[in-house]
């Protein structure tokens, strides 16, 4: 059993250690501002998947790996990610049940809010013109969703992470 | 969520977080490297399947631009020395060369509106922030964080940076300003009556001690006189090719100068004295 959870929780490192490496990923010209914030996705999926595994302080730290690996002020990210992911956790007997578009709507609220933190700590470290790409992974954030969601399955369904 | 918050003032104020984040680079960096390794394997293995002949006329090639550069050189040194010579007279200190290191760019995106590079040198090899970093054809950018395996270079194009700068061609002073596009910088503080015209090279001042002085950073190629505004629009191409090199330049400059040679100097001067009189 105790063998059990170790394995599960190496898999979920594994995903989300991927997941921070597709968030800096090389994408081709223009593509990069399309390029969605897959940490985050990923976290939800887990919170919701198997809160008890994923909670506000694995949300928190990896948030703070990102803002290392992005170069960013230290917490914004930890802050923004530890945030959504209290709100899955409250909400994660609901939203289970919910079908893949309703996750969907729920999930680019999620974004938002985390898109939107980011954009009040930027702008208070000092201020800057943003382009209105800034909010485009919200977007495409959404849209991957599906992806996300049927892909984490499969690695849970098929590794039995519980 | 405090703790966040508290980390993030912390963070913004004071420098004692340095610490914690070379710490946890420990465990961002490999992520970096992973996902550079792709790119790297491909272009190792294009690099594999060149042809004989292909690499017999690069390599010609090479010969004959050593060769070239080595004339050039020749005569360098002898300016160099004149140069000091002359600095010695004029009893003005004479700046130490710098020393480069050249790191590769690792291949990844860290935020699409910012102009930021990561490369694969950091703290282990002595890289440390506010080092200028150049390319072949001139200026890159700067250091602005360094962590033991990888460092991150601030181009010159980000529109937080900006570079002071000088006109080849007589000297003006004035700061160029990146515009967050890849192949533009802004001079927004020129008067309209300024002396500068499309074509001038602009090269660095020296002034606010990161960037050595006279390495070239962009050519000029648009002035505008707004009459009803007070300054001009001037728009500048940058030299260095910022979105094709993968090896740049870490450049230490000494910035200590050469304590010359005091009784020398004075004998050099009574000579010159001698001749004027």
């Amino acid at each position: 059993m105790l063998l059990n959870s170790r394995y599960a929780w190496g898999r979920i490192v594994i995903t989300l250690g991927l997941a921070l490496a597709l968030r800096i990923a090389p994408l081709p010209g223009d593509w990069a501002f399309l390029n969605p914030d897959w940490v985050l996705l990923s976290l939800i999926y887990w919170s919701l998947a198997v809160p008890e595994r994923v909670g506000i302080f694995h949300a928190w730290s990896f948030g703070l790996l990102a803002d290392v690996l992005i170069g960013r002020l230290l917490g914004q990210y930890a802050l923004a990610y530890s945030l959504v992911i209290y709100l899955c956790l409250k909400l994660h007997k609901r939203l289970r049940l919910y079908p893949l578009i309703q996750q969907a709507l729920f999930i680019f609220f999620c974004l938002l809010l985390s898109q939107l933190l980011l954009f009040f700590i930027k702008n208070a470290q000092h201020p800057a013109q943003l382009h209105a790409t800034f909010w485009l992974p919200v977007l495409t954030g959404t849209l991957a969703w599906p992806l996300v969601y049927t892909t984490l399955r499969f690695v849970r369904l098929a590794k039995r992470v519980r | 969520m405090l703790t966040s918050i508290a980390l993030l003032s912390l963070d913004q104020k004071t420098r004692h977080l340095e610490s914690l984040r070379t710490a946890l680079s420990l465990l961002a960096d490999p992520v970096k490297y992973l996902v550079d390794m792709p790119i790297t394997l491909f272009r190792q293995t294009a690099d594999s399947i060149h042809s004989h002949t292909d690499l017999k006329k690069e390599n010609e090639h090479l010969r004959e631009d050593h060769l070239m550069q080595q004339t050039r050189l020749l005569k360098l040194d002898a300016l160099e020395k004149e140069n000091i010579r002359l600095r010695a007279l004029l009893e003005n200190s004479f700046k130490l060369g710098e020393q480069v290191m050249i790191a590769e760019l690792l291949s990844i995106k860290m935020a699409p509106y910012e102009h930021i590079v990561s490369v694969n040198k950091g703290t282990r090899f002595g890289v440390h922030p506010q080092q200028a970093v150049m390319d072949e054809n001139g200026v890159v950018g700067q250091v602005i964080r360094s962590f033991p395996m990888s460092a991150d270079v601030m181009l010159i194009t980000d529109p937080n940076h900006a570079i002071p700068v000088q006109v080849n061609r007589n000297g003006l002073l004035t700061i160029a300003v990146g515009s967050g596009q890849i192949n533009r910088l802004v001079l927004p503080f020129l008067p309209n009556d300024a002396d500068i015209k499309p074509g001038d090279l602009l090269i660095t001042s020296g002034l606010g001690g990161v960037f050595p002085q006279g390495y070239p950073v962009a050519v000029v190629d648009k002035f505008t006189s707004e009459s009803d505004k007070p300054f001009a629009t001037v728009t500048a191409t940058p030299k260095a090719f910022l979105d094709r090199s993968r090896e740049l330049m870490i450049v230490w400059s000494n910035s200590t100068p050469i304590p010359l040679d005091s009784k020398q100097a004075t004998e050099q001067k009574e000579v010159l004295e001698d001749a004027i009189e």
